[in-house]
């Protein structure tokens, strides 16, 4: 397998971004993106967690027994995210309560057993630990990306601050309602898969 | 390399994984458990200054806000059955242990709320004005929604009647259906909302669909939608709670001592 180190990395903000190619991890996209404080620190999370786990299935790769290999995969990343879980709770209690099911829902997260098989089995440490952050960036990218448009149209705010002063609060925008439900990031996604493959017609699936 | 398709190997693997993980996961928790019991017990300080009004729903706030906010609100314990103020040491009173424990509390009649056992005593808030008056009561609330046990507060006026607001601090509804019980808006709904008819029955009750305003349709409220049994749920523990089992008791004295 001849893999470069940058491309390990940054194959996935663009040429193979999980969500807008791969279409995985979807379902937290959805969820934590109406604002951007509860994004970044899911983010985080991902990325710590796809990082190590990353890291760890690599170093045991030769050790793994095939028959059992998915669920110690599973082990692993369910013991990261239970860790992670916790910090959260230790230490930004209010954001980990608004995230609520989210984080303990990293473990079923696609993205991270995805990239621990296809991935992290066959390749030395220090290549899946960039394939980790390199990916764990590229989902975060979309989801930045998408709790911005949803904060400011949905609240007029930025990172909890007032950007476009809202009609309740006395100014004159007129929040969109609907940028605050699970649709809008639908929309919002689907867009971005649009422009992407306009941009990159390479990755336009075909039929047949 | 070992050979590593052979079941013996296969087991000592699994189990090496096991013991590892276990050990990394059971050691985060115990050593972070003290600080994320004091985010709790914040988080319950803040959910009670947002029952009396005193804090907006996610406005931010240091500890030491809170304090100073929690000023004029006294923990009170009191004994349930009597309604009578006992002496206790109200910081580490764990109401939900007591209610576990039998010698300190009692089998439930059969309640819609789910209520098992009754604790004996139970911590209250009182939130008296500048010349000691009575301004806000603070009831901690709790029942079965749809996953489980929800725990909150009710406030209610110093006329025990007209609610002054409702929080949760604990519960495990579905995140935009019943996990709304957390939203601000629906939250607002509650104050002037009257939880007592003219008879001194609880009459409030989360509806189906809209409620109008608290002085139109001064016993109802807005359900929550897509969850009916937690809306429903969130009925049944005002009825259990305000009733002869719950704090009717030491409503009645409050009552009686206005008067």
């Amino acid at each position: 397998m001849a893999v470069k180190k940058s491309e390990a990395a940054l194959d996935p903000l663009f040429n193979n971004n999980p969500i807008a190619l791969q279409v995985l991890g979807i379902c937290s996209a959805l969820a934590v993106t109406t604002k951007m404080e509860t994004s970044v620190v899911m983010c985080a999370a991902v990325i710590a967690v796809l990082t190590l786990s990353n890291l760890t299935i690599s170093l045991l790769r030769h050790q793994i027994p095939n028959s059992i290999r998915i669920i110690v995969q599973l082990t692993v990343i369910a013991s990261l995210v239970i860790v992670t879980d916790q910090i959260l709770k230790a230490y930004v209690f209010e954001i980990s309560k608004q995230l609520s099911v989210f984080v303990g829902l990293i473990i079923t997260n696609c993205i991270i057993m995805g990239r621990a098989e296809a991935f992290a089995m066959q390749n030395p440490p220090s290549l899946a630990i960039l394939d980790g952050i390199g990916n764990g960036i590229g989902y975060s990218a979309i989801l930045m990306v998408t709790a911005f448009l949803r904060e400011l149209f949905g609240s007029g705010k930025l990172y909890g601050y007032s950007v476009l002063p809202t009609v309740s609060e006395g100014g004159w925008y007129l929040p969109n309602g609907l940028m605050l439900l699970s649709p809008a990031a639908f929309f919002i996604i689907g867009g971005l898969i649009w422009a992407l493959r306009v941009y990159k017609p390479a990755q336009v699936e075909m039929d047949g | 390399m070992a050979n590593r398709q052979a079941t013996g190997y296969t087991l000592l693997f699994a189990t090496a994984i096991c013991i590892v993980c276990g050990i990394l996961v059971s050691s985060f928790a115990v050593s972070l458990e003290d600080l994320q019991d004091e985010n709790i017990a914040l988080d319950k300080q803040k959910r009670v200054l947002e029952a009396v009004g005193r804090l907006e729903p996610g406005e931010p706030i240091d500890e030491a806000e809170v304090a100073e906010r929690f000023e004029p609100i006294e923990p009170v314990l009191i004994e349930l059955a009597s309604g009578e103020a006992v002496d206790g040491d109200t910081a580490t009173f764990d109401q939900q242990r007591r209610a576990r424990d039998p010698a300190t509390s009692t089998e439930a009649p059969d309640n819609l709320a789910r209520v098992k056992r009754i604790p004996d005593r139970a911590l209250l808030y009182e939130m008296r004005g500048d010349g000691g008056e009575l301004e806000t009561i603070v009831l901690p609330i709790e029942g079965l929604g749809l996953w489980g046990t929800l725990y909150g507060f009710l406030a209610l006026d110093a006329d025990t009647t007209t609610v002054h607001g409702i929080t949760y601090y604990q519960h495990k509804e579905t995140p935009g259906l019943g996990g709304e019980v957390d939203n601000p808006t629906w939250k607002r709904k509650w104050p002037g909302r009257k939880a007592f008819d003219d008879e001194g029955d609880v009459r409030l009750a989360v509806i189906k669909g809209f409620a109008g305003s608290a002085e139109e349709d001064p016993y109802e409220v807005d359900g929550l939608a897509g969850a009916t049994i937690t809306s429903n749920g969130v009925t049944n523990m005002l009825e259990f709670w305000l009733g002869e089992n719950g704090f009717e008791p030491y409503l009645n004295r409050i009552r009686a001592e206005a008067n």
